[in-house]
């Protein structure tokens, strides 16, 4: 990616970086060292300033087995979302992939949710299930089905999964669209005459092919599900009932902004941190992605 | 080849078509409903036409002590095309310098970039929240903005997109005369305008579609978002006009999806090509 044509000087170039680079410091690593200093501070009861504790809010917060509970849940409801709005993207995107007629419109009338907001997708959903005044909750309740979600852990979790998911099938769909039919019709053309047909065809032929977009997809979901979820699960449960739906960056906001616990909330951060440059780090490795300039 | 319809392949893709429209229409019609029946749990797919009125009276007042729903979409609209405008000019001008020039720390620019998308602000919450008031931009629009605009995706895009200009026709240009600005301006730009489009929607939606960031740094009600303000009024306890949330809720699902659809094109090219 070398180029052998450039521009001379060295002054414009640097002002043309600066803007992106003081933004970066500024709002990203500045605040970012913050979070790693706070981590090993704590306030005094008093809050009249902070003390250097090294890593005891790290022992603190894994010693804590809720803070552990919550990782365990949050890495549960992660590959929860992912599965399913993997698995029904892939599916509408066989089908979508046929000779069909009216392809381009079905097409436009599935990729539309991508445009729906995370928070927006709770208020959509919180429509169609809530006990009382639902289109599908309030008859499942007459019928005398216990659905509640402001009380059961469980339905609340199937709720958060169901509506983060949703509005995610969109996103893996145009991904897989796009993969099949990067697929050359040659191949699929020569596993027909060797008679692989239907599930085998899928399991033998297609998904071996469709590998590399189903791993990039399964990093994309994971990373939504854990920190693009907050909007859905804040506006419909706000991590409860108890902390039934409490994900880490529910547990951050909640523990920060809320509880006002800045040591403890900043050591979670720090972890949360670690989490994402672990998954980019994976990403970049097994992706082959060129990052050199 | 068989000649009759595919019918299972039309069935299962109809009843995706209805997944996703099911819970919009549902709204839309709530909206129209009476808000008693709806709290009985009377909510019904059939809209009633004579409450379409409630569009004009929500987007004028507001309901239930929020915004005027008109005053919340301009705050979103101004929040997504400050984001999506204010990401790709300096998106645009890094990865142009990162391409075209060489200069003294340059990979260490590039590092200092990239390192970005590893910081999300769901993970920093807390030292954000902190320097922005040292700053003293919460309750601000540019608060509500600028923290957003740095963006390692569409530097490596635009990187990307500039690395396979030819170099015959950075030479062309250099024989005529135009200095870097001009090339940028003049020949750059009008080449990568498929992947700025591509880019703006995906940037407009992301911006549209916030909530943690403005829940954090504007708790004034005249700078709630379309997105926070409907979150509020579910919220409220008692006396919920649910016609009226149900009419805010399609007029912030709107706009962001009218974007998508329009431009349905560029933005499934711009995503599969560039996010990969």
């Amino acid at each position: 990616m070398e180029r052998r044509t450039l521009f001379q000087g060295w002054k414009l170039p640097v002002a043309l970086v600066l803007p992106q680079l003081l933004l970066t410091f500024v709002f990203f690593l500045w605040p970012a060292g913050q979070a790693v200093w706070y981590s090993m501070t704590q306030q005094d009861p008093f809050g009249l300033g902070s003390v250097f504790v090294g890593l005891s809010n790290f022992r603190e917060l894994f010693a804590d087995p809720l803070y552990v509970h919550t990782i365990l849940r949050t890495l549960v409801f992660c590959f929860a979302v992912s599965a399913l709005a993997m698995t029904v993207a892939l599916a509408l995107a066989l089908v979508a992939n046929r000779e069909l007629r009216g392809r381009a419109i079905y097409r436009t009338l599935l990729i539309w949710p991508y445009a729906v907001a995370p928070a927006m997708a709770a208020i959509l959903w919180l429509f169609m299930l809530d006990p009382e005044i639902g289109l599908l909750g309030h008859p499942l309740v007459k019928a005398g089905l216990p659905w509640d979600y402001h009380v059961s852990g469980l339905d609340a979790q199937f709720l958060v999964v169901l509506a983060s998911s949703w509005k995610q099938i969109s996103y893996n769909f145009i991904f897989f669209l796009a993969g099949l039919q990067s697929i050359p019709q040659s191949v699929i053309e020569a596993a027909r005459m060797d008679g692989a047909r239907g599930w085998r065809r899928l399991r033998t032929i297609i998904l071996p092919l469709l590998s590399p977009t189903m791993f990039f997809l399964l990093v994309v979901n994971l990373v939504y599900a854990a920190f693009d979820t907050f909007g859905t699960i804040w506006a419909l449960t706000e991590g409860g009932p108890g902390k039934a739906t409490e994900t880490l960056v529910i547990k951050v906001y909640r523990d920060g902004m809320i509880n006002q616990d800045i040591g403890g909330s900043s050591a979670q951060s720090v972890v949360l941190m670690l989490g994402v440059i672990a998954i980019t780090a994976v990403q970049f490795r097994f992706m082959g992605r060129r990052t050199k300039t | 080849m068989k000649n009759r319809p595919d019918y299972v392949a039309h069935a299962c893709l109809l009843l995706g078509v209805v997944l996703f429209a099911l819970p919009v229409w549902l709204v839309f019609a709530g909206s129209t409903q009476d808000s008693n029946a709806i709290e009985r749990g009377e909510i019904s797919l059939m809209p009633h036409l004579g409450g379409l009125g409630i569009y004009p009276d929500v987007l004028l007042h507001g309901s239930m002590g929020s915004a005027p729903v008109w005053h919340m979409l301009m705050v979103s609209f101004g929040m997504a095309m400050a984001i999506a405008v204010g990401k790709i000019v300096i998106s645009v001008l890094s990865a142009y310098a990162v391409v075209f020039f060489r200069f003294p720390f340059r990979r260490t620019a590039f590092w200092v970039i990239f390192i970005t998308l590893m910081l999300p602000p769901e993970v920093r919450i807390i030292p954000t929240y902190a320097v922005m008031s040292q700053m003293h931009l919460i309750n601000t629009f540019p608060g509500m903005t600028v923290p957003l605009i740095a963006s390692a995706t569409a530097t490596l895009l635009f990187r990307q997109v500039f690395a396979a200009v030819p170099d015959e026709l950075v030479e062309a240009a250099r024989m005529d005369g135009a200095g870097p600005l001009r090339f940028l301006w003049d020949i750059l730009l009008p080449v990568s305008a498929a992947n700025i489009a591509a880019l703006f929607v995906i940037l407009f939606v992301y911006g549209w579609n916030q909530y943690l960031w403005p829940l954090l740094v504007a708790t004034t009600p005249g700078l709630d978002t379309i997105v926070i303000g409907i979150v509020k009024m579910i919220g409220v306890e008692t006396q919920t006009q649910w016609n009226a949330v149900m009419a805010t809720a399609v007029l912030a699902l709107l706009p962001p999806v009218v974007v998508v659809v329009a431009m349905q094109r560029w933005f499934i090219a711009g995503l599969t090509e560039g996010d990969k």
